[in-house]
């Protein structure tokens, strides 16, 4: 096994490590950095399979743009969308019996 | 149990009726008839027992939704194994499947003047599909603006109401957009240009393109895109781009389908100018990807391109 054999391993069991860590993510600004990370290692994989115009383009357009406008949604979501679901599982129960107090 | 729960419905349904008609007023408009059903629907929600068959629905509802989707998955699993099973080695040709891949292999020189066989697919084999994939964009920026532009007065862009960091201002992205914005304006041009020599074309260049103008406006500011990239300018840009793709191609495809001489040069093959039509369409590509990518940032970011 040559070193590019080991290689090449390496970057496809990091592939499927950040496709599964995508989806794992609560939060949403990690979620978009795994999947930065993700794109960047299929470029990688692209030009070791000997096609470099899809690693440039995957570079460009996975890594870069989409990135970029995803974290332009995530500012225009606000402040909402970063809090961790874990949080306001926390927050909710006294919210309903602040609620119920009320009533 | 499913009797219980409809007993349960229609019972509450009689008591909707019952309700309106000892809250609404003959007078009532649409809005009072409308806060009326809100506070009947709240009135439902209150009760425990709507409460837990809610729940109770749930339940179910997620685990018959956790039990298909590993299912489905499962069985997506194993149909791509199955196929994946039975493809040729990597890298080994099936002499069954690949009679295309082959005749664009031995011929693609010959008949498109391009050195790139990846670009005198996507560009002269397949252009249809590119044009295609070309809209598909465009649209996709048509789209953009329709949801997010934010109309003509707002000149400031106070509307945006995040856009409080002014990156401009900041020194390290000004220094290192001042080195390395020429540096990923002439790659890009070098693959738009190149694309029918080297890896590359449109696609990849005018993505490079697009996103060293995002650097441009984030690193200077928009003032100094806005110079270049007004709204109208965009859309002549593009429809130009587009315009020109469709007239070239649909006049190769109709002296193609009627055995006419193709009157379009090929060039030497290696040239610069060699390869028919693939260098303008190239050209006309990356214009299209550049103009939408720059477009996609200005939007997300404040809401319009350019002044309008």
């Amino acid at each position: 096994m040559t070193l590019l054999e080991v290689f090449k391993i390496i970057l496809l069991i990091l592939l499927i490590v950040c496709a599964i860590g995508v989806n794992l993510t609560k939060r949403l600004l990690p979620a978009i950095i795994i999947f930065m990370a993700y794109s960047t290692i299929m470029a990688v994989v692209w030009a070791l399979l000997e096609s470099p115009d899809l690693a440039v383009t995957e570079a460009a357009v996975g890594a870069g743009i989409t990135s970029i406008l995803f974290f332009l949604t995530l500012r225009r979501l606000g402040r909402e969308a970063l809090i961790d679901p874990a949080d306001e599982q926390e927050e909710n129960p006294e919210a309903d019996s602040a609620q119920e107090g009320d009533s | 149990m499913r009797d219980r729960l409809r007993a349960w419905y229609n019972e509450e349904l009689s008591g909707m009726e019952e309700f309106l008609n000892t809250e609404e007023r003959p007078d009532a408009t649409r809005v009072e008839r409308k806060s009326a059903v809100r506070r009947w629907q709240e009135q439902l929600l209150a009760n425990p027992e709507m409460q837990r068959e809610i729940q109770i629905r749930q339940k179910r509802y997620h685990t018959l939704y956790r039990v298909v989707a590993v299912f489905s998955c499962i069985l997506f699993i194993a149909v791509m194994l199955y196929v994946i099973a039975h493809f040729p080695r990597f890298g080994f040709e099936n002499p069954r499947a690949d009679v295309v891949a082959r005749r664009y292999l031995d011929e693609g020189l010959k008949e498109t003047g391009a050195v790139n066989i990846v670009a005198a697919m996507i560009l002269d084999y397949r252009a249809f599909d590119t044009l295609g994939e070309s809209f598909v964009l465009f649209t996709a920026l048509v789209c953009a603006t329709i949801l997010l532009r934010m109309g003509t007065r707002d000149k400031e862009g106070t509307m945006c109401p995040v856009n409080t960091f002014n990156t401009s201002l900041d020194n390290i992205l000004n220094g290192v957009g001042f080195f390395l914005i020429p540096c990923i304006l002439v790659f890009g041009v070098y693959i738009v240009l190149n694309g029918h020599l080297s890896p590359g074309g449109g696609f990849s260049g005018g993505t490079i393109l697009g996103s060293a103008l995002i650097i441009l406006s984030a690193a200077c500011g928009f003032k100094t895109t806005d110079r270049i990239f007004t709204y109208k300018r965009l859309n002549i840009l593009s429809f130009a781009a587009l315009g020109f793709y469709s007239l070239s191609k649909g006049f190769v495809f109709f002296v193609g389908a009627n055995g006419m001489h193709n009157p379009i040069p090929k060039g030497i093959p290696g040239a610069i100018l060699s390869g028919g039509l693939i260098l303008p369409l190239n050209i006309a590509v990356g214009l299209v990807v550049a103009c939408t990518m720059y477009g996609f940032y200005s939007l997300f970011e404040r809401g319009r391109i350019g002044h309008a």
